[in-house]
């Protein structure tokens, strides 16, 4: 039986620079490749409705009459679906996170 | 001085006086999952179990007459947080064995490479949780800081750290391209340096072998007969792991069951451990052989007729049975998750410890109560 092994482990460690950030003064890096916000591109849609009909949760609602995108923000999972399908690349998910939602409403955008 | 009966009030329940019954979780600070035991204890030893859960059930398997079969590979994908990643892959594999869908090889080596990475991520989570219940607080820091590493190679390579969304049926949703391949190459080395530090505190260490050694020993004939299953069983001695079905890339890598003969609470850390080095192997090898190719075929039709799909999931085996009548939605979906298959051996090692044990006897099943209850 071996003593002192998690002393040498703390040891190593205790000169080291700290691994957590001091977060919000140190604003977080984003990853390359991480799915974060849903971000809407209003010029480019043809209000086709074709997200909305992907969408596994049902965040999204497109009236195409009224030339309305909406999004509930609370039940977008990022899963990256309704992005595949959109005929005009007028979807994208950005790699930052995103402030958090303020309100269970709708988004209109 | 008149007895209590004479002012009308009922006599005495007559326990014996050393028994008490302590409950233990559903919230419960070394407890992660809500589960809850009624701990009959006389002194300090525990005399009888009785679990009771019940408390996160979702309706994950109801759901699937609302889902399509398509979308409902997200919804396998959370049936377990932890775990997040093989689910989705199971669920796949049983809708592509009905539909004869040839998902393209490149795709099964990705899918064998995240399921390895979220191997490594759920045992390095249970090491911390287990250093935390024998009350190791900055071991505890230390494994998941090594657990941090793996999660940003997920997020990098699937865009998920936890729910990584990144299995479709037919395939795979990502490529991982060559840069990308090396960098992991990179990162895995540096982290299985980090790991090799962590776990000799946990299998060479003094105070932490005395919480572990000779606590809850299973026998192999009894891991057998309750039904173990994953690091639990193979920590009694039997060599039974699902990968060797040669699922996905499977057939292609070459390992062996992790087994030890000892069955105690050591033996199922020191198993534990030694798979987080099998995995970065594992992960070695297919990015080794990794063929070029597609990495999904389009999928048109609908299932019908009954699969069931085995896989090893980091807590053992997992058994998803599909039903299907031709149309979009499944008629039945059933899934036989490894804890549920743990629980019996579970109860069967808590009569006869100690009080302060069985934080570790509830820990080194890795219980999953999300998945056992879904
Ligand atoms: S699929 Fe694209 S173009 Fe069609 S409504 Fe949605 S965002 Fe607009
Ligand atoms: S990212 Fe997924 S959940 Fe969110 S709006 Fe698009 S399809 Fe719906």
């Amino acid at each position: 039986m071996a003593y002192f092994q998690m002393s040498r482990l703390a040891l190593k460690w205790v000169f080291a620079k700290p691994v957590t950030s001091r977060y919000p003064f140190e604003p977080r890096q984003a990853i390359a490749g991480s799915r974060g916000r849903l971000v809407f591109t209003r010029d480019t849609c043809v209000y086709c409705t074709v997200c909305a009909k992907k969408c596994p949760t049902g965040a999204l609602v497109v009236n195409r009459a009224q030339k309305r995108w909406t999004i509930d923000r609370l039940l977008c999972i990022t899963c990256g679906y309704c992005v595949e399908a959109c005929p005009k690349e007028s979807l994208e998910l950005t790699t930052d996170h995103g402030s958090p939602t303020v309100t269970k409403d709708r988004e209109f955008c | 001085m008149p007895a209590l009966r004479d002012w009308g009030m009922p006599a005495l329940v007559t326990l014996p006086m050393s028994r008490t019954i302590i409950p233990f979780g559903p919230q419960h600070p070394v407890l992660p999952e809500p589960v809850h035991l009624d701990l009959v204890v006389e002194d300090e030893k525990v005399i009888e179990a009785r679990p009771s859960i019940g408390f996160v059930h979702r309706g994950l398997e109801k759901l699937v007459e609302k889902k399509d079969y398509v979308e409902f590979v997200y919804i396998a994908e959370r049936i377990c947080g932890i775990c997040s990643f093989i689910p989705g892959p199971t669920y796949c594999q049983a809708i592509e064995a009905l539909m004869n869908i040839p998902v393209p090889p490149r795709a099964h080596y990705l899918r064998t490479v995240w399921g390895e990475l979220s191997r490594i991520h759920s045992h390095l989570l249970w090491l911390g949780l287990m250093a935390d219940a024998v009350g190791f607080e900055s071991l505890f820091m230390h494994s998941w800081r090594v657990r941090e590493k793996v999660l940003n190679i997920i997020e990098a390579t699937t865009g998920g750290r936890v729910i990584f969304g990144s299995c479709k049926i037919g395939g795979v949703r990502r490529d991982i391209g060559a840069d990308a391949i090396r960098q992991m190459l990179a990162d895995l080395k540096k982290i299985e340096q980090d790991t090799r530090d962590i776990t000799r505190v946990f299998l060479d260490d003094s105070s932490v072998k005395d919480r572990l050694c000779g606590v809850g020993v299973l026998s192999r004939q009894d891991a057998y007969e309750l039904g173990c299953v994953g690091p639990m069983l193979r920590a009694s001695g039997v060599a039974q792991d699902m990968r060797q079905l040669g699922y996905a890339a499977f057939k292609d890598l070459d390992f062996e069951p992790i087994t030890r003969t000892e069955g105690d609470s050591y033996a199922r850390c020191a198993a534990r451990c030694q798979e987080i080095f099998q995995s970065i192997d594992l992960i070695r090898q297919a990015l080794g052989k990794i063929p070029d190719g597609e990495i999904a075929v389009k999928v048109t039709g609908n299932p019908n007729g009954e699969f069931m799909a085995r896989t090893e999931q980091p807590r053992g085996e997992v058994a998803y049975c599909i039903k299907a009548n031709g149309t979009k939605n499944l008629q039945r979906f059933r899934v036989r998750t490894p804890t549920f298959a743990n629980l019996p051996a579970m109860l069967k090692l808590l009569p006869g410890c100690d009080l302060a044990d069985v934080p570790v006897l509830v820990l080194t099943i890795d219980p999953c109560i999300s998945c056992t209850e879904r």
